[in-house]
This record gives structure tokens, C-alpha cells and sequence, in this order.
């Protein structure tokens, strides 16, 4: 009854408080089921007083290991809510002429499945991996700036609640991931879904680039000594480059919605049609930061496999010199390439020939990483790990969706191919065989080593030949259907076209992922309760330093930052009986400086998403309350020279002592 | 062969207070990195002003409304502003706390007198009529120069509690690193002003 209650007075209150234009025909079963979820969550905390342990362990910590699981988690909801997108997509596409979802829907769905999946979903899977094992592989205490990284995770956090709200108050943004103007401008889409869109991820963009920065920093300014450049792990490396394109992709695309923002809520002319607007300025802003976007999420894969093929098949890895060549080059070919997002815009032979050029040279450095990853394995003892099995079934994927990519770099292919379904099948092609594998990989991989048990490898194995048969089931279709004729964004097809069949196999392997995913939820909640707790902190027997710390890793990281004398030290340090566990001695142990947990970041980040809620309906009162709430959080960190807590050398001697890590 | 000056003789500079101690040290490095994101964002707002400047539409031209004597007023101040922030940094170098102060506040005074020359010069144009609705010409003019004066205005603000900072805890590695950064930024804009000024009003005037 009191359920029914509060969802009367939701309603009540959004018939009062929202204009008329902006009310979407209810979704009563996305109501029903976030209200009812908000429900369970709350009295969940309070029936077991979690509310305390909630705030001070994990809404103010400036730990980076904590704020990668709460990437984590973060991230692992998003795929759940890109994923049932993408099945309402595709049961939409099922048959000819069913609709279980109009039109409009459908856009809001399509729009929503793209925005998540690479906004909320990859960039904060990326920064979970970041986060959780980038200062330990270059003996670091912490990140560079503590605080900092949890101001960006609260940014992401809000950017991602406020898009997600949308579904319930006011609709969705509409215009797919991409927002083109001028379809975007208040002209062609009046409410306030495109709002939602701009706003949120303006508020998640900030926190990415500061995500950037502090990265770049952390891997320039705070290894170990003997770490030098060319002994970093290469998932340092290719996080390294990922923060740079980061650091240079982000500010266009903060641009391109800022001035789309401006001409929606303050009338400016930008991307109109009228008053000399130029909607093609958006589309090269927009892809400006699009490109080097997918080498920001395709990198850091490369990184995972790099350190995952070479611990599984118990050799080094091969050609390390040019593994870090090659991803230097793809950083710095990521900027010539943005033109070939938009040949048919018809900037003439001679841009769109370089840029087709400058497309194909990038599989070069690509192919160099892809014959040293076999090489790697050649000769190797390798183990089928579920971390290994998403690598080996990563190569020809990638590979295959890196030839169809190559196939559009040819421009007059590209004006036959442009936006159709050839096209869908070929980026899902590398973000799912190239980013979502590499990120699941590296899951598996670290996942001991953030909550001290591995995941069950039969229910992964299990979770993993479900995603990867159902991943060619889905698309293997697609790309027939894209010589078809068959266009994206396109909510239903007639009977007759000859789409009928392809379609029906692509939704059976859409829902076979999906049956992928829920497997893989099962085995986390099964390996949490059933799986034994790792003691040895090294369960894959690994090369690089994360491993030689206990599991989970102490808040301090390391008790006595090591000296590096060599690539994969931890390696050397076990073939020389040299662990730090062999050696540490209690004199050894220093009193530490931590830095202290702050509330600071979440205030800022809910001051954001009042601020931005404000904005997207135009309640000029609340987006000055939101930026009050901002400024007051910015002035009283500036204030604060409280930053840091001591841990006194008896306390380190305790944990490293009941972790079985002290001689003597 | 000897070196004709013994370099042991030669006194080794003792490192500025800002940079001894290190994790304040990586936080200059830090925000090198923030200006580097930031300069991309008014390389951005430069190509998106490139691409629109032409297109004047019914609006006015930029020879109608720019006008040379509140731009060279604007650009006197700013580039002054940047030497008396120079100044302060010399100041603090030297450890003359009331010294560094006097040229911050100074600073501060040349700074808010650029914004209010700014604001006054965008008030006329909007009370002509002359708003970024107006033309794609006028929307990039308006956002680009506005954003260097939220700019300019944000570092006003920021350096006023400094200011604050710096009289109840004197110079330490902390504030005097909050204030080299800090000089760090305002020369940031003023070199993004001589762009301006040379992009916008004087390209403006000429064509």
C-alpha cells in the first residue's frame, strides 16, 4: 500500500512540476521498477545500519583500489542497462512489421544503448582496470592526486544518473550517440531528452579528463625508483597514451556540446539553420574527439592482452620495444584519421583520399601488436584461463573487424556502405571484440587481486563461449544484412525484403549474449560466497609487481617501495628468491603519510547533478543552487590543509605481520 | 683541457619553495597538464570562430562593431597584469611576503578592470542589439571572448582566497605553490589574449 502511495505522489509531482511539452506517455514499468529498487536499496542499509559504513568507506574514500571497484560496479550496471537496450532493439527488429516498441521509443532506446555503452560503460570499465592495478604496477602509494580521482569518479557517477533519469522524467534524448546537429537544436527537437544528453555528459567529460590528467602524472612523476620508461608494464604504457588522447580528444567534444547547449537553452546560432549556423562545425568537433575516443577505449584492451598473454603462456612478452612503438604510433595517427567518420559530406577528392590514406596506416602499427601477441604465445605453455580464452578469441575477431574497418577507408566503398547495418556490424565488431573482451579479460585477470578470490572458471568458461558464439550469431547477420541494403537507426522493415531470416538469427545471438551476461553476474555472486580466499596474493603465477602484494592490497599499497631492476620484476624477483615478502624486515617499515578520506568529492559531484538538472529544464533557480553548491565545495577544499593522516610504523607492522610478510 | 670556471665553484641555485617538496611539485606538473586540456578547449573555440567569422548573415561586420579603444584599454591592462603577477612571483622568490602580496592585489585591481572594460563593451553591443542570435559571426565572437573573460573572472575569484590563504599561513611549500600556479594561469590568458587581439579585433578591423 504505501508503495502505491509513493508512486501516486511521484506522479502527482511530476504532472505539477513539469511543463506539458516534456511529459512522456508514463513508463509505468521503468517507474515501478526504479522506485521499487530505490526502495529495497534503502531499507536494505537501514535494516542492517550500513548507512555509516556506506559513507565513510566508500562515498568519501580517496583509496584509487576502492574507487576502481566503484567503477566497477558502476560500469557492470551500465552493461546491464546498455545490454537491455540493445535486447529491446533487437526483439524490436525480430520479425517484419512488429512493434513492440513505437518509433519513438525505439529512437530513445537506440540513442540510450550507444551513449551508455561507450560513455558509461567502457570509459568507466577502463578506469575500474586504471584504478585498481596502475600504481601497483609502477610501485606507487597512491595515484597522483587522490582527491582529484574521486571528484572524477562522482562526476561520471552523476553525469550517469542524470541520463538515467531521463527515462522516467521528461524522455530520453532521441537523436542518437552522435546528437548531429542541426537535428539536435531546439528546431527539430524540442524537450528536454537532448538536454540530458548534453548536460550529462559535459558533467561526466570533466571528470574524464581530469581522469586524464591525473594518470599522465601519476605514470610521469611517481615510479618507483629503477622504473624507467621502457621496464613499465605495457598496460602502463598503453595507459599512459590513453590519458595523453584523453588529455587532447576531450576539450572538442566539451566544445561541440557546450555550443549545441548554448543554442538550445540561450539562443545562440551555431548549428542552426538560420543566422549563418554551420551544423557541419558540430560534426567535425564531435568526431575531433570521436576517433582518438575509440583508440581511448580500444588501448587500454591492448595493454590488458599484452600482460594477460604473457603471464598465461609463461614467457615474455614478444618485441616489447615495438609494442610501445606501435602504440605511440596509433596515439599519434588517432588525430589524422576523424574525416573518414563523414566522407559523404563531400569535402572532395583530396581530404577524403588523405584521410583514407591516413586510415589504412593505422592497421600497420595494429598488426605489428597483433603477430606480437601470437608470437608471444608461440612456444609458450599456455593455460585456458577465462582471462586467456577472451584473448585468443579477441584475435580474429579484431582482426576481422579491423579488415571491415579497412574496407571503409576505401572512400567509394564507404559512400555504398555509409550507415547501413555493414557499418553497425563492423564497430560493434571492435568494441565488442576489441574493448569488451579486453575488459572482460582483464576482469577475470585482476579480479583476485582487487577482492582477494578468483572468479569460478567453469561458470567463466561457461559465460564466455556464451558471448563469444553469441557475439557472431548477432553479427555475422548484420553484416549480410548491410549488403542487403538494410539502413541503421531503422525501427521496423517490411515483409518482402529479403531481411526477414538474417534478422531473426541476429536477435537469437543478441539474446545469447544476454544469457552471456546473466552467467557472468551468477558466477560473481556464486565466487563471492563459494570461491576460497586467494593467501598467496600471486594466483596466476604473475610477472609484474601488482602480484607481489597480498590480496586485497593494503591500504598503503606497499610496505617498502621496491627498487625495479628489470622488465616484469616480479619475475625476476621469483627466479632470484627475491619477493618482497622474503625480505622485508620490521626495521624497514616507515611511518606513512596517507591521504585522508573527504567528502568533498561527492558534495561537488551531487552539486554538479543539481546544477545540471537545473540546466536541462530550465529551473534557473536550482542550476544557481547546484552552482553554489559547486563553488562552496571548490572554496572550502581550497581552505583545507587537512589532507593528509598519518600511519604510524607499529600499525604497518601489524597488517604486514598478519599477512604473513614480515622476517623476524 | 679544463673548464675555464670550476664547476663545483659555481653555487648551485637553491630550489624554489614551490618545488621543494615533491608531492607539491607534481601537482605544478598536474597543472601544466589541466593547461594543456585547456588550451585545447580555446583551440577549439579559435577553429569554431575561423570557421565562422565569415558568416555575417543580416548581423553586423566585425569592422561595425569592434572598436580600438576599449581593446587596447583591455589589452594594456591584461598584459600589465601579467608582469605585476611576474612581479609577485619575484616577490615570493625573495621571500617579501607583504611585497608579493601588494603586486597580487595590484593584479587583481588591472584584472577586474579588464572584465569590467569586457562586460561594458558586451553590454553596448547587446543593448544595439548586436546578440549571438544574431549571426554565426557574432555567436563565436561571443562564446570565444566570453569564455577568456569567465576565465579571467574565475581567476579573480580564485585569487582573492588566496589572498586569504596566504595572510593567515605565510609563505610554505603549499600556498606559495597555490600562488605559482596560479601565475601560471593568468599568464595563460594573457597569451591567449595576444590571440584574441590579434585574431578577432585586429583581423576584424582590417577585413
Amino acid at each position: 500500500m504505501s508503495f502505491m502511495a509513493v508512486y501516486l505522489f511521484y506522479l502527482y509531482m511530476i504532472h505539477t512540476l513539469f511543463p506539458e511539452n516534456v511529459r512522456q506517455p508514463t513508463e509505468l514499468g521503468a517507474d515501478v521498477m526504479i522506485i521499487g529498487a530505490g526502495i529495497i536499496i534503502v531499507s536494505v542499509l537501514t535494516r542492517y545500519k550500513k548507512w555509516r559504513w556506506l559513507w565513510s568507506e566508500w562515498l568519501t574514500t580517496v583509496d584509487h583500489k576502492k574507487i576502481g571497484v566503484l567503477y566497477l560496479i558502476s560500469a557492470l550496471a551500465m552493461l546491464f542497462r546498455g545490454g537491455v537496450d540493445a535486447l529491446m532493439l533487437r526483439t524490436n527488429l525480430a520479425l517484419p512489421n512488429i512493434q513492440p516498441i513505437g518509433a519513438n521509443e525505439y529512437n530513445e532506446v537506440f540513442t540510450t544503448h550507444g551513449t551508455i555503452m561507450i560513455f558509461f560503460m567502457a570509459m568507466p570499465f577502463i578506469f575500474a582496470l586504471f584504478n585498481a592495478v596502475v600504481p601497483l604496477m609502477i610501485g606507487a602509494r597512491d595515484v597522483a592526486f587522490p582527491r582529484l580521482n574521486a571528484i572524477s569518479y562522482w562526476l561520471f557517477a552523476f553525469g550517469a544518473l542524470l541520463l538515467n533519469i531521463s527515462f522516467v522524467l521528461g524522455g530520453s534524448p532521441n537523436a542518437g550517440w552522435t546528437a548531429y546537429a542541426p537535428f539536435t537544436e531546439r528546431a527539430f527537437t524540442p524537450g528536454v531528452g537532448e538536454n540530458y544528453y548534453f548536460m550529462s555528459l559535459l558533467i561526466a567529460g570533466i571528470g574524464t579528463t581530469m581522469t586524464g590528467i591525473n594518470f599522465l602524472v601519476t605514470i610521469i612523476r611517481m615510479r618507483a625508483p629503477g622504473m624507467t620508461f621502457m621496464r613499465m608494464p605495457l598496460f602502463v604504457w598503453t595507459t599512459l597514451t590513453t590519458s595523453a588522447l584523453i588529455i587532447f580528444a576531450f576539450p572538442p567534444l566539451t566544445v561541440a556540446l557546450a555550443l549545441t547547449l548554448i543554442d538550445r537553452l540561450f539562443h545562440a546560432s551555431f548549428f542552426t539553420l538560420g543566422h549563418g549556423g554551420m551544423p557541419m562545425m558540430y560534426v567535425n568537433l564531435f568526431w575531433l574527439f570521436g576517433h582518438p575516443e575509440v583508440y581511448i577505449v580500444v588501448m587500454p584492451a591492448f595493454g590488458i592482452f599484452s600482460e594477460v598473454v604473457a603471464t598465461f603462456s609463461g614467457k615474455q612478452l614478444f618485441g616489447y620495444t615495438a609494442m610501445v612503438l606501435s602504440v605511440v604510433a596509433i596515439m599519434l595517427f588517432a588525430y589524422g584519421t576523424w574525416v573518414h567518420h563523414f566522407f559523404t559530406m563531400g569535402a572532395g577528392p583530396s581530404v577524403n583520399v588523405f584521410f583514407g590514406l591516413s586510415t589504412m596506416l593505422i592497421a600497420i602499427p595494429t598488426g605489428v601488436k597483433i603477430f606480437n601477441w601470437i608470437f608471444t604465445m608461440w612456444g609458450g605453455r599456455i593455460r585456458m584461463t577465462v582471462a586467456m580464452l577472451y584473448q585468443i578469441a579477441f584475435i580474429p575477431t579484431f582482426a576481422i573487424g579491423g579488415a571491415t574497418g579497412v574496407m571503409f577507408a576505401v572512400v567509394p566503398v564507404d559512400y555504398q556502405l555509409h550507415n547501413g547495418y555493414f557499418l553497425i556490424a563492423h564497430f560493434h565488431n571492435v568494441l565488442i571484440g576489441g574493448t569488451l573482451f579486453g575488459l572482460l579479460s582483464g576482469m577475470h585477470y585482476w579480479w583476485p587481486k582487487m577482492f582477494g578470490f578468483s572468479l569460478n572458471e567453469r561458470l567463466g568458461k561457461f559465460a564466455f563461449w556464451l558471448f563469444f558464439i553469441g557475439f557472431w550469431i548477432t553479427f555475422t547477420p548484420q553484416y549480410m544484412l548491410g549488403f542487403e541494403g538494410m539502413t541503421r537507426r531503422l525501427y521496423t522493415y517490411p515483409l518482402g525484403y529479403g531481411w526477414h531470416m538474417l534478422n531473426v538469427i541476429s536477435t537469437l545471438g543478441a539474446f545469447t549474449m544476454g544469457a552471456g551476461f546473466v552467467v557472468l553476474v551468477y558466477d560473481i555472486v556464486w565466487s563471492l560466497f563459494k570461491m576460497p580466499r586467494d593467501a598467496t596474493g600471486d594466483p596466476w603465477n604473475g610477472r609484474t609487481l601488482e602480484w607481489a602484494l597480498p590480496s586485497p592490497v593494503p591500504e598503503y599499497n606497499f610496505a617498502r617501495v621496491p627498487v625495479v631492476t628489470s622488465r616484469d620484476m616480479f619475475w625476476w624477483m621469483k627466479r632470484h628468491h627475491a619477493t618482497i615478502a622474503d625480505q622485508l624486515k620490521p626495521n624497514d617499515i616507515r611511518e606513512l603519510e596517507l591521504p585522508k578520506n573527504s567528502p568533498v568529492p561527492f558534495i561537488l559531484g551531487l552539486g554538479f547533478f543539481i546544477f545540471g538538472f537545473g540546466m536541462v529544464f530550465e529551473w534557473w533557480l536550482l542550476a544557481f543552487l547546484g552552482l553554489a553548491i559547486i563553488i562552496g565545495s571548490l572554496i572550502y577544499t581550497g581552505f583545507d590543509y587537512d589532507e593528509h593522516k598519518q600511519v604510524s610504523a607499529e600499525e604497518i607492522r601489524h597488517i604486514e605481520q598478519s599477512l604473513g610478510r614480515l622476517q623476524g | 683541457m679544463s673548464l675555464p670556471v670550476d664547476p663545483k665553484v659555481i653555487p648551485k641555485p637553491p630550489v624554489p619553495l614551490e618545488f621543494s617538496v615533491k608531492a607539491e611539485s607534481i601537482k605544478i606538473t598536474g597543472f601544466w597538464m589541466f593547461l594543456v586540456s585547456d588550451m585545447l578547449i580555446f583551440a577549439s573555440l579559435f577553429s569554431v570562430f575561423a570557421v565562422f567569422r565569415s558568416r555575417i548573415m543580416a548581423g553586423p561586420t566585425p569592422n561595425q562593431i569592434f572598436h580600438y579603444g576599449s581593446t587596447l584599454l583591455e589589452t594594456l591592462l591584461l598584459l600589465t597584469s601579467s608582469f605585476t603577477v611576474g612581479m609577485a612571483i619575484f616577490a615570493m622568490r625573495k621571500s617579501h611576503a607583504k611585497v608579493m602580496m601588494a603586486w597580487l592585489v595590484l593584479t587583481l585591481v588591472l584584472g577586474a578592470g579588464f572584465v569590467a572594460t569586457e562586460i561594458h563593451e558586451f553590454v553596448t553591443d547587446v543593448q544595439h542589439g548586436i546578440t549571438w542570435h544574431v549571426s554565426g559571426f557574432l555567436s563565436g565572437f561571443f562564446v570565444l571572448v566570453g569564455t577568456h573573460g569567465a576565465h579571467v573572472s574565475f581567476g579573480i575569484a580564485w585569487a582573492v582566497t588566496l589572498l586569504f590563504q596566504l595572510s593567515r599561513r605565510g609563505l610554505t611549500p603549499v600556498t606559495s605553490r597555490k600562488l605559482y600556479t596560479f601565475s601560471l594561469y593568468w599568464h595563460f590568458l594573457d597569451i591567449v589574449w595576444v590571440f584574441i587581439f590579434t585574431f578577432v579585433y585586429l583581423f576584424g578591423k582590417i577585413t
